[in-house]
């Protein structure tokens, strides 16, 4: 008992961070999802990309013989990963619009393939790492530890769901691609071009996925197959979340991340690399609509 | 209908034959020489692109090994060797260099050039394909140009079994060497075993090497240390630090598992007793959890088993949370690569490893100084600086005793060619001085492996 | 219905004729390892063609079927140590606790002693009938799909791909961390061969003799497969792609068909996997991970969903390249990605669908 309420806010903590990460990723999901009814697989491959990206920015950077802090790389790598999902969703997702959403995703796993083999020839096999935002690395309050990253890591997920907030609430393309999520014929009718969603949509799942990626890099390193695992289990918080609601999102990353968390240290590590996709099972078992998504009453 | 039925028929056949047209005919363009020598190339193009910085510390090392006069034929105590001619030796007077002639010498390869496992299997094929250039330039084997035939398996026992397969029936090779990984060696063992012809794995796992009754397994040998080796290295040290209590995490995949295995087993004749036994995911974001949990214990050490990234990400979890244990890793983070990922965790990390990393260090008089300097020097003057990994070294190490082997046998055949490496003794290779019998396959003993301590981020001999 | 037993006949004649003209081994090996991913790729064929759902779990079931057949017939006896290590566990837990009576855990310790023989007579059983061992792990590969199905297709959508995502995941982290039932992630080694008509006198012809077995039974399973579609089971299953609410108007039982295609797909996979894991005596759990299954995928998808010969055309397509590009290995996966784009726009019936427009254009049906 001792040992469970001792290392209870540590893991607190810890679950924090995790799904801080997969909370961003499933919100990249969450957007595609609204706008194409497609699962977008090559998610986790943007945010990949946006820490290849920012390490090469680094590199370049360090080789003019200048050291900027790591954040500075954030709106570049953002920019370039969402120019590649653009390209992405122009190149392989709008010839295929009019095909079943089964097709998208196929589409989606191939553009993941795509990625993961360019990222490869491009960046080699190797693990390529990135320095922390800030110079001090770790923070003690008692008996809890973290990394200062951990606060980016907190601190980018909130800043992004309040900018995010805005942008669908304040924004006329916001409010158009909410009103897309909601009914496509009813937007298209209101003269919402269905297919400049799309490409805004992707474009913005990019730009998350990148910022998850630069911030992560410095916790976890990045490699060109580092993004798939991330993917799954952001996947996996969405669906817990309920496909299509950011706040779902939010909720199904943080939930995933801390029970992941608890079943580790108090359960089995064994077994905690599934215990995401257990969860997964459950709600679709249960509540297959997840915890903050509408109900759909679409029985087969 | 009949006219459709026949006229499928003709296509079908016309496929198969293309198929197997289409392979043999791969089959012959790889295996030519100056296709393999421009895959080398390439391979250190995607080096160089992939590798870091290095620091001037590593440069220095470098020439160090340069400096040094490199006489291998000398150092090599070993009885078998005497039989071998000075041919053997690169550094020998410009009269050795007489050009191999006729049949080439047909040995096979498969490893994990790409795929989860690339940065094991790469070093092994750049390896393979400078010792191949270099035997043919001083000489060959038996007067005969040495053809080694490389294939790349991904890491996937289904391909893996093809290209044995192919090397068997299509290449007609004297050996196979390799593969990469503990599974895919499991994977081919029946088909070599059927063929009749010796395979020298490069994969860690004992099974390999050992059937479920506890015999050598009899067309199979394999280059490096056991895992029990380094497990057995670990304790020893443990043993002398007066440290009995520990906690052991091990990856989520065939090495971490294998290395669990053997942990647990050799524990208590150590007298030592595992507090916790954790796992964790190689891709894992991190290992706090199972750090939290450990850090519950009165363990004063945590072994760590596992590659790449992960055991890094470990060492500056640790750190942050606090641990107060010290930490001793396994063999397979013996690469620069790993210092740099653990940032500032990288000091006061314990790990045996092969004597290949830590050379400068070596005393003079250690048999394997010198073999080891000119392999570290010309593998990293052809491919990239500091890349040199010991698992490059298993396949060095695999290719020389099959050319020892063969030298002894005087001959390309299998079955005396098997005959010859399980009496090779005192063969002293990159991974240690291999000593073969019948009962053992792989020859190694604990002392393959030294000690070492990351201090100033980079290795240090720990003096027993 | 005609044009497929032609095909299906000149295939078979062509594949069972080919070892009278070349015997190598490297040949007839792949072209037995096409024969069993096509078996598992008509299963996965017949769902997403001819159901519209996709899984992500296809070569999961090829591991129950590879894995269960080698716990019940690999002569370490895996299945008797599992249970056995969990039953001592288990008493060993209940005499520590104050509230049990003794009488409990010996009662548990002699049910484990049961079972542990039970499953020893299974294992000696199986090890003397080999071919029950894949009959039986069909079972289960079937009741497995049964219960991720009735979660996965109670609601349209896209619930099938993500329970079968969650499935495959979990039944590898199974073959994983079950190392006393499975052999770890190591892989298993030794498994027997699978002589189901008992041992020859000449037993080096093993690989030649599994050759004609996978092919016979892709043979069967391709004829059940072309009546299915044929059936009236079949037009039923095609109304529910072409309009899911229609056919249920219709009083079509659209949540109960696509149950049937889908444990049909998993027993096809799951019998593949079976002999996969007799093939070369090697399995390990990576053999039929997430990857895998994306593989089956773009075999199907590639060669042509809803055509009894476009998974075929997919799988020899997909096994055949790595062979032949082997220079090629570090663009592989770039041009896989974009091989699985490329056809999914331009060709969303696949090859078959191509070579289906060709024959037309050649060949017009007579009236």
């Amino acid at each position: 008992m001792d040992f469970l309420l001792e290392s209870l806010p540590q893991c607190l903590i810890n679950g924090l961070t995790r799904g801080s990460i997969y909370a961003l990723i499933a919100i990249g999901f969450t957007i595609v999802y609204n706008s194409t009814d497609a699962i977008n697989f090559a998610q986790g491959e943007f945010s990949m990309l946006g820490g290849m990206i920012a390490v090469s920015l680094a590199g370049a950077v360090a080789g003019l013989g200048l050291v900027l802090p790591t954040w500075v790389y954030v709106p570049f790598a953002a920019l370039a990963v969402m120019a590649v999902a653009s390209a992405f969703e122009l190149g392989a997702i709008n010839p295929a619009r009019k095909a079943a959403p089964v097709n998208l995703v196929i589409i989606t796993i191939g553009g993941s393939i795509l990625l993961k083999g360019i990222a490869m020839l491009i960046w080699g096999k190797d693990d390529l790492m990135l320095a922390p935002f800030s110079a001090a690395r770790t923070i003690r309050l008692g008996p809890v530890g973290f990394e200062l990253q951990s606060v980016w890591v907190w601190a980018a997920t909130l800043i992004a769901v309040v900018l995010l907030h805005l942008f669908f609430r304040r924004t006329i393309a916001g409010k158009a691609l909410r009103a897309c999520a909601q009914d496509r014929t009813a937007g298209a009718l209101m003269g919402i071009d269905a297919g400049r969603m799309t490409l805004i949509a992707f474009a913005l799942a990019g730009a998350i996925g990148a910022l998850a990626g630069v911030i992560v890099t410095p916790l976890i390193y990045v490699n060109y197959f580092s993004g798939t695992l991330i993917g799954l289990k952001g996947f996996c918080a969405s669906v817990l979340g309920g496909m299509g609601s950011i706040p779902g999102a939010v909720v199904g990353g943080l939930a995933i991340g801390v029970l992941e968390q608890l079943f580790g240290t108090y359960l089995s590590t064994g077994y905690m690399d599934a215990f995401a996709f257990v969860v997964m099972l459950a709600v679709l078992l249960v509540r297959p609509s997840g915890l903050l998504g509408e109900p759909e009453g679409d029985r087969a | 209908m009949k006219k459709l039925s026949l006229l499928l028929l003709a296509l079908a056949f016309a496929l198969a034959a293309a198929v197997s047209g289409c392979c043999d005919q791969v089959a012959d363009q790889n295996s030519a020489g100056p296709v393999a020598l421009a895959k080398a190339d390439q391979g250190a193009a995607a080096m160089v692109t992939s590798g870091r910085t290095q620091t001037p510390s590593d440069q220095a090392e470098t020439k160090a090994g340069d400096a040094k006069p490199v006489p291998p034929a000398a150092t090599k105590p070993a009885p078998a060797d005497a039989k071998a001619p000075a041919e053997k030796a690169p550094a020998a007077p410009a009269a050795e260099k007489k050009i191999p002639a006729g049949e080439p010498i047909k040995i096979g390869a498969i490893f994990a050039v790409t795929g989860p496992a690339s940065s094991l299997g790469l070093p092994e094929k750049q390896t393979v394909e400078m010792l191949q250039e270099k035997i043919n330039a001083t000489g060959g084997i038996l007067g005969r140009p040495l053809q080694v035939i490389v294939y790349d398996d991904k890491g996937d026992p289904k391909e893996t079994v093809n290209f044995a397969n192919r090397l068997i029936q299509n290449d007609k090779v004297a050996a196979v060497i390799g593969p990469t990984t503990s599974g895919t060696s499991l994977a081919i063992i029946d088909a070599l075993s059927e063929a009749q012809i010796p395979l020298v794995s490069c994969a860690a796992s004992f099974k390999i090497v050992t059937d479920d009754a506890g015999k050598a397994r009899k067309w199979i040998f394999k280059t490096p240390q056991s895992d029990s080796l380094a497990v057995e290295k670990i304790f020893d040290y443990l043993n002398q630090k007066q440290i009995s209590k520990i906690a052991i995490m091990s990856s989520a995949d065939g090495y971490g598992e294998s290395g669990r295995d053997e942990l647990k087993r050799l524990a208590p004749n150590y007298k030592i007793e595992i507090l916790a036994d954790e796992q964790f995911g190689p891709q894992d974001p991190d290992m706090n959890a199972q750090l939290t949990k450990i850090k519950g214990t009165v363990s004063k050490a945590i072994v760590i088993w596992g590659i790449q990234k992960a055991p890094a990400i470990i060492a500056q979890n640790a750190k942050t949370l606090g641990l107060t244990q010290l930490i001793i890793q396994s063999h397979g983070v013996a690469s620069k690569t790993f210092i740099e990922l653990c940032g500032d965790a990288a000091d006061g990390q314990v790990l045996p490893a092969g004597r290949l990393i830590v050379v400068d260090q070596l005393a003079d008089s250690d048999p394997q100084k010198a073999l080891l300097a000119e392999y570290k020097k010309e593998f990293e003057a052809k491919f990239a600086p500091d890349k040199i990994s010991t698992f490059g070294g298993h396949a060095y190490d695999a290719i020389m005793l099959v050319k020892l082997a063969i030298e002894k046998a005087g001959s390309t055949e299998p079955a005396k060619l098997r005959d010859a490496l399980e009496t090779i003794q005192g063969f002293s290779g990159t991974g240690g001085i291999f000593n073969m019998t019948v009962a053992d396959h792989n020859g190694l003993t604990k002392d393959a492996f030294v000690m070492v301590e990351i201090k100033n981020k980079d290795w240090a001999i720990i003096k027993p | 219905m005609r044009r497929d037993y032609a095909i299906l006949v000149g295939l078979l004649a062509a594949v069972f004729l080919l070892p009278a003209f070349d015997r190598n081994i490297y040949h007839l090996q792949i072209v037995a390892v096409v024969g069993l991913f096509y078996i598992a790729a008509l299963g996965l064929n017949l769902l997403m063609g001819y159901a519209g759902q996709v899984s992500l779990g296809q070569a999961s079931f090829m591991g129950v079927g590879a894995y269960v057949s080698m716990i019940l017939t690999h002569k370490r006896g895996y299945l008797q140590q599992w249970l056995g290590g969990g039953f001592e566990t288990a008493v060993a837990w209940l005499s520590g606790q104050s509230w049990a009576p003794g009488g409990l855990a010996r009662g548990l310790a002699g049910a484990g002693a049961v079972l542990v023989g039970g499953a020893d007579r299974l294992n000696q059983f199986a090890i003397g009938h080999l071919y029950i061992a894949p009959l039986i792990a069909a079972a289960v590969a079937g009741l497995i799909a049964l219960g991720v199905g009735a979660v996965g297709l109670k609601l349209r959508g896209h619930y099938l791909a993500m329970a079968t995502l969650g499935m495959g995941i979990i039944i590898v982290k199974v073959f994983e961390a079950e190392q006393t039932l499975t052999g770890g992630r190591s892989g298993v080694y030794g498994i027997p061969k699978l002589w189901i008509f008992g041992p020859p006198a000449d037993p080096s012809n093993y690989k030649l003799f599994l050759y004609y077995l996978i092919w016979a039974l892709a043979g069967v399973l391709v004829i059940f497969a072309i009546h299915l579609v044929h059936s009236r089971l079949g037009r039923a299953l095609r109304a529910i792609h072409s309009d899911e609410l229609a056919a249920a108007a219709s009083g079509v039982p659209v949540m109960r068909l696509k149950l049937l295609v889908f444990v049909i797909g998993a027993v096809y996979a799951s019998l593949a996997g079976s002999i996969y894991a007799h093939l070369d005596g090697f399995i390990d759990p990576p053999m039929f991970g997430f990857m895998e299954s994306v593989t089956l995928l773009i075999m199907v998808t590639v060669g042509g969903a809803g055509s009894i010969w476009g998974a075929l055309l997919g799988v020899a397509l997909l096994h055949t390249l790595p062979q032949v590009l082997t220079w090629a290995k570090d663009y592989e996966m770039a041009v896989f990605g974009l091989i699985l784009i490329v056809a999914m726009i331009v060709a969303p019936k696949g090859l078959a669908g191509l070579l289906d427009r060709a024959w037309r254009a050649v060949w017009k049906p007579r009236p």
